[in-house]
């Protein structure tokens, strides 16, 4: 598996076609490749990151209110941080931008939940006390008892909490919260025998016979 | 000087193959290895997992968090460049029918993603008409592919267990997984209402085969394209060693327009644009095999058109791109009450199910005519964009971690510790099965429709029939018997009935397409021989999934590597003996 040994026969098998390769554009994209990207990106990717990199979709203001409304949704306790603790209202900021259908229903959700607060207190949610900004959650955040003319503001906060519990468990703050403990090199070698034991179930002889060993 | 000319690549090869994944690999593979000389013809970019990785990443770098984009459509950390639809390459449909197209433009093309279930075809899979009258029958059996299966099993490496079932052969097989704790409870609901769960049989190395490859450690994320090579994708296990011959030169980035032929009517090789210079060149060789996708060789096919060929190249029969198929599938799954709560570890596995379920009924005895076999999924998998999506669907459902039913949605630290409390607890199926192959399901070149680089796009034609629609609703029947037996609740694929085909997917959705240059001894009604030759041009070969007769309730890859390898060693006797 002697990588650079490939690496260079498949640059020479590329090559053995003389001018009908031009390496150079890729290349060119390879250089030019920020580096904030450690995942394979391909030229067309490089060209589609950047732009949305360099696009800004929220306003200030929106942002101030995702703060807020994210770190109500996944707020910090004995176990791990907040939803901003994790990055999530810069997470959604990307997100929306990625997918354009995601627009329009957090851009019209979040100017919803301002008008439903100056009607109520005469002040935007983030300019609502805590005790207000509570109040009118109660009131979207249950959605088999909301009421029917709140279910705008249903959708609005269903999509919002689907958002901040992806952005904040797919953070390293929520993995580690989560006790996902893969993604590691390691030997299968079945379920942990405590855990066996614990739902009363076992390998069966056979299972055990045929399946791979590992030395130990 | 003009403004376009047509450049010709300044060698003569012996052999032109157009694609690399499972069927242009294999026979790259064993060519090369045979002293010819070979281009091989890519329309997408070099690929190497070990240079392209996406393997061990965290979810973190992906700013999308893994999710779809329009240039990887089975997510941000998969390794197929492409998908559904490629800018720039349309298809279009006929009579308001649906069929979806997966491309994948790479080194080892669908190679680098899929599943790697590497399943035999069984002796009654090639003889379908002869059980149910329906489709026809092979023209060559399973003794005859039985020697390139047991090749392919030891050059490449595929663990399971032997069972000696009658219809699903056993490989030579490296020692399987050990199942997880889902597939444990799976296991034991199947069996105990008759579905047999088996190990899975996955082109995964669990032991080293050769010095070139290193074996399984269990991340899950075949997908992503194994940095040690330790799972099968034709980029890494087939294009690579064959590099290593000297007799091949691949050329990236470049469609095939048209196979050129001479006054003789033999193919003198191949047309195609470089998609980097966006300029034209043709490459000569003796002999042509076509490897595109069973669809995109239909397509370059048809396209060859010459006053010898009016119909397409090969077409004297009108038969290419009908009988196109793909396999059925639906999918249902849900939440075990008993597995909220758990405890963690690390139950990554290998990329993909432990356990899965064979075809075990009789036919004859059910009011479909084909079988399916049965994929499972579930676990404590790592998090990417979608997790936890849809909790107020869920948390108002169960007792909490406090034994307390809770109003469904909410906020807060409450909120908080349900995602964690159901993490692991989810699980699922899929049924993957047999469809008929039928003339009126076919692609066909859209008379008004081209792609960016001015070639003529493929236009498809395909309903299910009644035969699907009964069997994806015997698969949902078991499916709910065994997710019942499990004590599991029902989350997704319980709804659906009569109104939306039982949940049937769109035909083309499980990427298994195949049947449209199909197998024949009569040249009026088949394309290609018995050796994957075409009856019309005898130097023309065609080794992807275009040559099945029929798809049986399989993943093709295995017998696509099969019947290439075997093209391959005839293409080699051929041109020792000159006849080519």
């Amino acid at each position: 598996m002697d990588r650079r040994k490939y690496l260079k026969t498949l640059a020479v098998g590329s090559l053995g076609a003389g001018v009908l390769i031009s390496c150079e554009p890729e290349q060119k994209g390879a250089i030019e490749a920020p580096k904030t990207f450690t995942i394979d990106r391909t030229k067309e990717e490089l060209v589609r990151e950047q732009k949305l990199l360099s696009e800004t979709f929220f306003d200030e203001h929106e942002m101030k209110t995702l703060n807020i409304l994210s770190d109500i949704i996944i707020p910090k306790d004995g176990a791990s941080g907040s939803a901003t603790d994790a990055g999530v209202p810069a997470f959604i900021e990307f997100i929306v931008k990625d997918m354009p259908r995601h627009q329009t229903p957090m851009r019209g959700g979040l100017k919803w939940l301002d008008i439903q607060c100056l009607k109520r207190f005469n002040v935007d949610f983030a300019s609502s006390t805590s005790q207000q900004q509570i109040e009118i959650i109660d009131e979207i955040a249950y959605p088999e008892k909301a009421k029917p003319e709140l279910q705008q503001g249903v959708a609005f906060f269903n999509l919002m909490r689907d958002l901040t519990a992806t952005g904040f468990f797919t953070s390293e703050i929520g993995i580690k919260d989560l006790g996902y403990a893969g993604n590691k090199p390691n030997q299968w070698d079945g379920v942990p025998q405590d855990v066996l034991d614990q739902y009363g179930v076992k390998y069966d002889e056979r299972t055990l016979a045929e399946s791979v060993k590992f030395e130990m | 000087m003009p403004d376009f000319q047509i450049k010709k690549t300044p060698k003569d090869y012996d052999v032109c193959i157009v694609g690399s994944g499972a069927g242009g690999g294999m026979a790259a593979y064993v060519l090369a290895n045979a002293g010819i000389k070979v281009v091989l013809l890519e329309a997408g970019p070099l690929y190497d997992p070990a240079k392209n990785v996406t393997q061990l990443k965290w979810p973190w770098e992906s700013p999308r968090r893994g999710a779809s984009t329009p240039l990887r459509n089975f997510g941000d950390f998969d390794a197929a460049y492409g998908g559904w639809e490629l800018d720039g390459e349309p298809y279009t449909h006929k009579d308001g029918t649906k069929f979806d197209w997966f491309r994948s433009r790479m080194l080892g093309g669908r190679t680098n993603h899929w599943g790697r279930i590497s399943l035999r075809f069984g002796p009654k899979d090639f003889k379908r008409k002869n059980i149910d009258g329906l489709g026809d029958n092979w023209p060559i059996g399973y003794e005859d592919v039985a020697p390139y299966y047991d090749k392919i099993d030891q050059l490449i490496g595929v663990f399971g267990s032997k069972e000696n079932l009658p219809n699903d052969p056993d490989s030579i097989y490296l020692p399987p997984p050990k199942p997880r704790l889902h597939e444990l409870f799976i296991k034991e609901a199947g069996t105990a209402i008759g579905v047999p769960v088996i190990p899975s049989r996955l082109s995964i190395l669990t032991k080293p085969i050769n010095k070139d490859r290193g074996s399984c450690f269990f991340c899950s994320q075949c997908n992503r394209g194994c940095t040690v090579y330790g799972d099968f994708s034709s980029s890494s296990v087939l294009v690579k060693p064959a590099l290593k011959t000297g007799n091949i030169d691949v050329i990236p980035n470049v469609m095939a327009r048209e196979v050129m032929t001479n006054a003789q009517g033999k193919a003198t090789g191949i047309s195609f644009v470089n998609k980097d210079d966006m300029q034209e060149y043709t490459v000569n060789a003796k002999v042509v095999v076509l490897a595109a996708s069973a669809c995109e060789s239909a397509r370059l096919l048809l396209n060859s058109k010459s006053s010898q060929f009016p119909n397409g190249l090969a077409n004297s029969s009108g038969v290419v791109g009908k009988y196109l198929h793909d396999s059925t599938g639906t999918d249902m799954g849900g939440i075990l009450p008993k597995l909220v709560g758990r405890k963690r570890y690390n139950e990554d596995g290998v990329g993909g199910m432990h356990v899965y379920s064979p075809w075990w009924l009789d036919n004859k005895k059910l009011d479909f005519p084909r079988g399916y076999h049965i994929e499972y999924y579930g676990g404590m998998g790592m998090p990417g964009y979608g997790f936890g999506f849809g909790m107020q669907g869920t948390n108002g459902k169960y007792p909490g971690r406090d034994g307390k039913q809770k109003e469904a949605g909410g906020y807060g630290t409450s909120l908080k510790d349900d995602y964690r409390y159901f993490y692991g607890a989810s699980f699922g199926m899929s049924g993957r099965g047999e469809a008929i192959a039928r003339e009126d399901n076919y692609c066909e070149i859209d008379p008004t429709t081209v792609d960016r680089y001015g070639i003529p796009v493929l236009r498809f034609h395909y309903k299910w029939s009644d035969h699907e629609v009964k069997q994806a609703k015997h698969m949902k029947q078991t499916f709910a018997e065994i997710i019942d037996k499990m004590g599991g609740v029902v989350t997704y694929g319980k709804s659906d009935g009569p109104e939306n085909d039982y949940g049937l997917l769109a035909p083309g959705r499980i990427i298994h397409e195949v049947g449209t240059t199909r197998m024949g001894s009569d040249p009026n009604k088949s394309i290609v021989n018995k050796f994957n030759q075409t009856h019309d041009v005898k130097n023309v070969f065609i080794v992807d999934g275009g040559p099945f007769v029929s798809q049986a309730d399989k993943n093709p890859t295995w017998t696509i590597l099969a019947l290439s390898m075997r093209a391959s060693e005839y293409i080699i006797d051929e041109l020792k003996k000159q006849n080519i």
